[in-house]
């Protein structure tokens, strides 16, 4: 019923407009086209004006409004994400400054130099100095800019620090699967023909590798604060992506070609629900790349805690090897020359 | 030019006939079917692409306002959905499927059907003949068939919308894997191939225009028309012209790629995936390759939407200040570097792919540079309009409107063209923001403006004033509305192409302004419909046209008459004696092109 009444109002308002923009043609002619247009263009030029004062004031009001409500009213939570606010503020100011001159100057110019009859335009085709100004200023801002940049992106993107924390993640729709290389410090080789999440295998592991048999999996990744992680990410199916919004940084997970990402938690999760006052904090991970139906509800979450209690969350964690062959033989496998049986049925 | 009267033997004809009306009109009397339908006549044609480009504008922009509905009101359900899409919105609330397909095909319904056909296609043809002084395209057929072969693309695509799985929903750059594997969405079963076929008839129908804008606009301009006294609009729409050639073939070449790992069990970009337990025997391929494929022309199809609209907005900025358009050869220079810019950088839309460091940096260094002729042609306009006599015809203000979104959201591309800014923000609503303002706003903003200041040339009338000052401000004051705030999402982080937040500790903070922001979205989308109407309408029963040259412009257009029939001048064609911006010269408000220079001139 109201879907009618709107629509009917809607109509209504449609042909009020109407009449009135064809009563004011009608209007124009008899006043004389002359003396309507020049009236026109006074209103014009005056909304031009209002347009630029409102817009300005509105601009100032949204950020009172919502600056609070983006990253930038926290801090960073990792070492890299520092770099990357500095550049954000930078950047703001320099796009600021710019934005306000040409803003101003446009609606300025269009208000001042609105059509008067005694006015003659000023012919002016070309001035080289000008013109000059004009390339060169932009230019050595922007080089400014892009070599901050480059130099940040250099950091960030280089080589992760020896000692640095090992995390897999994997995306599939809709969720994230993680792994931990376990005590020897190295991921067991996978192979995607091997994939069998039903078997206890969701990662394509190959059990073979001696390497996996300590591999922790898990759905919930655990960082220590202050100490460098290195994720190597993956996807199963499409192209999914590691979004995390509070470390700022983002990386692509793709089908067949690892790619990987690294960076310094700098707060626990307890210390960013302090920092942010939200006691439900947490760190999510977004996936930020298009990945089918259930692309917005792909989340998973991160805990950054101390060693101790990382640790302890570590020591509670059974190794996946371990569970698949408890699952798989119901005498637990002593050693790891005895695999190939189980694995078979694996497969 | 000997040229014209060679390929123009027929507009001789026609010259002939104008003087003798009463004589043997029958002889040369169009049926309804050459004259509207297969016509080969630029004007038509043009007309034509408008048209449709106008229809696919309403059906994209409903998707958007649609999309919107669940963004804004995500607790709501509408049962006049469920009456109106059956499963697609069951209960009255939007299904993911249905939302992503609504978010696909509105992207790639208003980059290509609309602001690429619609508005490039619309303007090339109209004004390339008309401006450079010539009776036609160089080839009327294929232009003809340039358009025809759009029309076939839009048939695809429209019925694409129809089919039971749905239309394609992987987003309109349709990264494989997801586009290339029915399993992983609906969209991906056959409404992709029937995207893809469509995208290959766009292409075909992309260069069958392109090479014939270039052709003409290098073989047929006037006597005197020398390349460096065209009007901007030409050189925008040449620089545009060759753009699509280079680029498109390229879109060609992935999209067939992509129809083969779809349909023949090749592995061009699929390589060891499992998707819903199933484990697929490619290996090899790079979901990469896509992506450089896809953006070789993604990034040129930017500028391809744009330069066509700064080159009107230069013409229609220089025309109502009544004043030269400041510095021409550094608009036409930077034109030419935009031009070749925007080939070399396209992998900046790839710095989170894994794409190798240290050739990011190489693109952030060159996309920055594209700020550099970007800033040259803002302050040009600025100082063009600067001690004019501006006269603000509805042209005029949707042309002012235009520099000030090209402002806004060129400023946002150098956030995000800078790789560090980009690991942050890169597939948030602060890219949302910065080409809807950029691409989107702007180039409809120099759409409409050219559509405002040639609608006299079109069709011989006026369009209604009162109802153009409505739609533009409420246009420019709702585009703003709606698309500045999405900063501030972009600024949490807020992903794109997510239908619903609700679940996210880090994005549920929005959904006042995403309320906001829909509200908006739907008051002006209800004034574009106004202006369909004020078009539809004023096509008919507008204020009539009465002098020849309505706005005082100096460019051939102009001298043609009012209403011209196939073949542009009923006479011989002009010659063309100066460049198109003499106004306010020696005293003079205008000078058109075909005056002689005088003895006591004074140079510019």
């Amino acid at each position: 019923m109201s879907g009618y009444f709107i629509l009917a109002i809607l109509t209504l308002a449609f042909v009020v407009t109407f009449q009135i923009a064809k009563a004011s043609e009608y209007v124009s002619v008899l006043k004389g086209e002359e003396k309507a247009f020049r009236q026109n263009n006074r209103i014009n030029a005056f909304l031009f004006i209002a347009f630029l004062v409102l817009g300005l004031a509105a601009a100032w009001w949204c950020n009172e409004e919502y600056y609070k409500k983006t990253l930038m009213a926290q801090p960073s939570a990792s070492d890299q994400g520092e770099k990357v606010d500095f550049m954000l503020m930078l950047t703001f100011a320099v796009t600021g400054l710019v934005f306000l001159i040409t803003q101003i100057l446009l609606f300025w110019f269009a208000f001042k130099y609105q059509y008067r009859e005694k006015r003659q335009a000023f012919y002016f085709p070309h001035n080289n100095k000008l013109e000059l100004i004009w390339t060169v200023v932009p230019a050595i801002f922007l080089t400014v800019l892009v070599g901050l940049g480059m130099f940040y992106w250099f950091k960030m993107t280089g080589d992760a620090p020896k000692d640095a924390q090992l995390v897999e993640i994997t995306g599939k729709q809709f969720n994230w699967m993680v792994r931990y290389p376990g005590k020897d410090n190295v991921f067991g080789r996978k192979n995607y023909r091997l994939t069998d999440a039903s078997n206890g295998n969701a990662l394509g592991v190959d059990w073979e590798d001696a390497a996996s048999h300590d591999d922790v999996e898990a759905t919930e990744v655990h960082l220590v604060v202050g100490k460098p992680v290195k994720l190597v990410i993956g996807a199963q199916d499409v192209i999914h992506d590691v979004g995390l919004v509070h470390f700022r940084m983002k990386m692509d997970a793709v089908p067949g070609i690892p790619t990987t990402m690294w960076f310094t938690p700098k707060y626990t999760t307890a210390q960013m629900k302090e920092i942010t006052g939200n006691k439900d904090f947490v760190y999510e991970i977004s996936c930020d790349q298009m990945c089918g139906s259930g692309h917005y509800s792909m989340r998973g979450v991160i805990v950054v805690e101390t060693q101790e209690e990382f640790d302890a969350w570590m020591t509670s964690k059974k190794p996946q090897y371990v569970t698949v062959k408890e699952a798989a033989a119901p005498a637990p496998v002593a050693d790891s020359t005895a695999t190939s049986k189980p694995l078979a049925q694996l497969n | 030019m000997s040229s014209e009267t060679i390929t123009h033997g027929h507009a001789v004809q026609a010259t002939a006939h104008a003087h003798d009306e009463h004589g043997h009109d029958h002889h040369h009397e169009e049926s309804f079917l050459t004259k509207y339908i297969f016509s080969t006549d630029h004007k038509m044609i043009g007309k034509q692409f408008l048209i449709t480009g106008m229809i696919w504008a309403i059906i994209g922009g409903l998707f958007s306002v649609l999309f919107r509905l669940q963004l804004g009101y995500p607790e709501m359900s509408f049962p006049f959905l469920e009456d109106l899409f059956g499963k697609w919105a069951a209960g009255g609330r939007i299904t993911n499927e249905f939302y992503y397909a609504l978010v696909t095909m509105h992207g790639t319904i208003l980059v290509f059907f609309v602001l690429t056909a619609g508005l490039s296609g619309t303007f090339a043809n109209i004004l390339i003949p008309l401006q450079i002084g010539a009776r036609d395209m160089a080839s009327g057929f294929l232009n003809m068939l340039s358009y025809w072969f759009f029309f076939l693309a839009s048939v695809v695509m429209f019925a694409s919308l129809f089919i039971q799985t749905g239309p394609a929903s992987g987003g309109w750059t349709i990264y494989p894997p997801l586009s290339a594997l029915g399993q992983a969405s609906e969209g991906s079963k056959l409404g992709m191939d029937f995207w893809l076929i469509s995208m290959a008839l766009f292409i075909v129908s992309s260069l069958l225009g392109g090479l014939n804008y270039i052709s003409t606009i290098l073989n047929l301009r006037t006597k005197g028309m020398s390349m460096t006294r065209m009007p901007l609009t030409i050189w925008a729409i040449f620089f545009t012209a060759v753009l699509g050639v280079l680029s498109f073939p390229v879109l060609l070449s992935g999209a067939v790629l992509l129809l083969f790992d779809r349909n023949l069990g090749t592995s061009f970009y699929l390589s060891e995936i499992v998707v819903k337990g199933e484990i697929l025997p490619n290996e090899g391929g790079s979901a990469i390759l896509f992506q450089h494929l896809f953006w070789f022309l993604g990034h040129p199809e930017v500028y391809i939407i744009l330069l066509p609209a700064m080159g009107m907005v230069s013409e229609i900025l220089s025309v109502n200040s009544r004043k030269p358009i400041f510095g021409y050869l550094a608009m036409v220079g930077s034109l030419f570097a935009i031009c070749i810019l925007a080939f070399l950088v396209w992998a900046h839309h790839m710095f989170v792919t894994g794409l190798n460091p240290f050739l990011g940096a190489f693109f952030v260094l060159l996309t920055l540079l594209i700020a550099v002729p970007s800033a040259i042609k803002v302050f040009n306009w600025l100082t063009t309009i600067w001690r004019g006599n501006i006269r603000f015809t509805p042209g005029m203000l949707f042309a002012i409107g235009f520099v000030s979104l090209f402002i806004s959201g060129g400023l946002t591309g150098i956030f995000l063209g800078n790789s560090t800014l980009d690991i942050h923000l890169h597939d948030t609503y602060f890219v949302v923001a910065h080409f809807h303002i950029v691409m989107g706003v702007a180039s409809f903003f120099g759409m409409f403006a050219g559509v405002y200041h040639w609608f006299p040339k079109m069709y011989g009338r006026y369009l209604n004033t009162t109802m153009a000052y409505i739609h533009f401000w409420v246009t420019f004051v709702g585009a703003y509305l709606i698309f500045w705030p999405m900063h501030y999402q972009g600024l949490a982080g807020m992903p794109r192409r997510y239908s619903d937040f609700s679940n996210w500790q880090s994005f549920n903070q929005f959904a006042d302004m995403n309320r906001f922001i829909s509200t908006v979205a739907m008051v002006v989308f209800a004034v574009q419909l106004l202006f369909v109407f004020n078009f539809f309408y004023s096509i008919f029963k507008g204020r009539k046209v009465k002098s020849q040259n309505p706005w005082g412009a100096n460019t051939l257009e102009w001298t043609t008459p009012i209403n011209p029939g196939h073949g542009n001048w009923p006479g011989d064609i002009p010659e063309v004696h100066r460049w198109a911006y003499d106004y306010g010269k020696d005293g003079r408000e205008f000078i058109p092109q075909t005056e002689p220079v005088g003895a006591n001139e004074s140079a510019h």
